[in-house]
């Protein structure tokens, strides 16, 4: 597996032309969706297209039947960059026992309005 | 629609296990034990891994197959509101198909490794597509029914251990309420027409009820794999309890109808707090998955067709896109 492709496929680009039955699978795209204005995109899921434009197409017919978005974004799988799962535990290690950069540490301004 | 997966048993322990391999394991377990979720890239045993693969595919593969019964009736539907609702629930079934393949694919299974299978007819669907649509009733049966039994089935599934598998659920458990729905309105419409369209909802209820039933799988003494999967908190209820909980539903609403099930032993079991059914044909759910349903050949050759027949949309998509990036790729140089 490479970058973030959750899949397996690698989400490389298509090859020189060849025969069809040798031809590489669609790469993977990850699709996110803006469901309205003033609001983030948000991931989806994934599909698989020949080129960035089928897949904002098959994106708008797959994730957005009802509604659901007023924009898309499709980024090839192999893009993505993500943290060493086997990692996490020191990667995420900094914020552990550091309670005090949450509001909710600092308990005797109880009952004090609007703090 | 998933039918109850067979699953692989757990390897014993390795001996020769590496120390990574022992973190992972752990960690797998003590996930399993929180409830929590399992996500593509944790490590997982091989039999979890495989089992999710079988039936994450065959659901996929059950949503695609599922949508030949219906696609045949949209021409005949008997208005162009109807068509227009049973376009859009086909096209939700091809919708739900590509979910669930993402999904699989997760595990390591290529996209077009899981097609092939099926074309190859090497995989299995739920049996429940083997069956005719004959009238358009069956339109209606098939919504509540069979749609019914798929939410039943599916909603315990959106809490599936491994994460993938949960999202498709959710996105795949709202839009099948409407279906369901639909179907209901069609029985609804037809049980309050004349007499013979009141006669036609009734025969489709008649022939789909217990082949509805059979989509939560073997009887619960027949399932022995089940238990590895609700151990694994792949499954949240064993094939007999949603059944039992269908059919509790099932008998409320066909009163609505003004229809009845073709059942006389339903009873509510006050000792259990199950509700009690006529026994199954489980031969006949076996001839049906072994192949020997009365439409598996006209499924997978309609399939297989369709495959073929979309090769060259498939190719010149492919070609189309070469061809733009090497010109792209010319033009930067």
């Amino acid at each position: 597996m490479t970058g973030g492709s959750t899949t397996g496929d690698d989400g490389s680009a298509a090859p020189a032309p060849a025969a069809p039955e040798k031809r590489q699978p669609w790469p993977l795209w990850e699709v996110f969706v803006r469901s309205s204005r003033g609001l983030s995109h948000v991931h989806a899921g994934s599909l698989h297209a020949p080129d960035a434009e089928m897949a904002v197409r098959n994106a708008r017919d797959l994730y957005t039947r009802r509604n659901e978005g007023v924009s898309l974004w499709v980024v090839p799988a192999s893009s993505i960059i993500t943290s060493d799962p086997d990692a996490k535990g020191q990667f995420f290690e900094s914020p552990q026992g550091k309670d005090y950069r949450h509001a909710t540490y600092y308990t005797k301004s109880d009952g004090v309005k609007h703090l | 629609m998933a039918t109850a997966p067979a699953v692989d048993q757990m390897p014993a322990e390795s001996a020769t296990e590496t120390e990574e391999e022992r973190a992972g394991r752990e960690q797998f377990e003590r996930l399993i034990s929180e409830d929590s979720r399992i996500e593509p890239r944790d490590w997982m045993p091989e039999a979890y891994r495989k089992t999710l693969a079988r039936q994450i595919s065959q659901h996929a593969h059950s949503e695609i197959i599922g949508m030949q019964p219906e696609a045949n009736w949209i021409s005949r539907a008997p208005s162009l509101k109807r068509k227009a609702i049973l376009m859009a629930k086909v096209q939700d079934e091809a919708g739900h198909g590509l979910y669930l393949y993402s999904a699989a694919e997760t595990l390591g299974t290529p996209r077009d490794k899981m097609t092939e299978d099926l074309i190859a007819g090497k995989a299995r669907y739920s049996s429940i597509f083997n069956y005719p649509a004959v009238t358009w009733a069956d339109m209606g049966a098939i919504g509540w029914l069979v749609d019914g039994a798929a939410i039943a089935n599916q909603v315990p599934l959106c809490r599936a251990s491994y994460g993938p598998y949960g999202r498709a659920m959710v996105r795949i458990c709202k839009e099948e309420s409407f279906h369901q729905r639909q179907g209901f309105e069609i029985l609804l419409e037809l049980a309050n027409g004349t007499p013979a369209q009141k006669e036609m909802a009734q025969d489709a209820v008649n022939r789909w009820y217990a082949p509805s039933l059979m989509m939560f799988g073997p009887p619960d003494d027949d399932s022995p794999n089940s238990k590895q999967s609700m151990a694994w908190n792949i499954k949240r209820f064993s094939n007999d309890e949603l059944r039992s909980r269908f059919v509790g539903m099932m008998v409320e609403q066909v009163k609505v109808l003004g229809l009845t099930l073709p059942d006389d032993q339903i009873r509510f079991d006050e000792d259990t707090q199950q509700w009690e059914h006529a026994p199954l044909d489980w031969n006949e759910f076996k001839e049906v998955l072994a192949g020997r349903g009365p439409c598996n050949a006209q499924r997978m050759e309609r399939r297989r067709e369709a495959h073929e027949d979309g090769a060259w949309v498939r190719e010149a998509a492919a070609a189309y896109a070469d061809k733009r990036a090497t010109a792209a790729q010319q033009k930067a140089a």
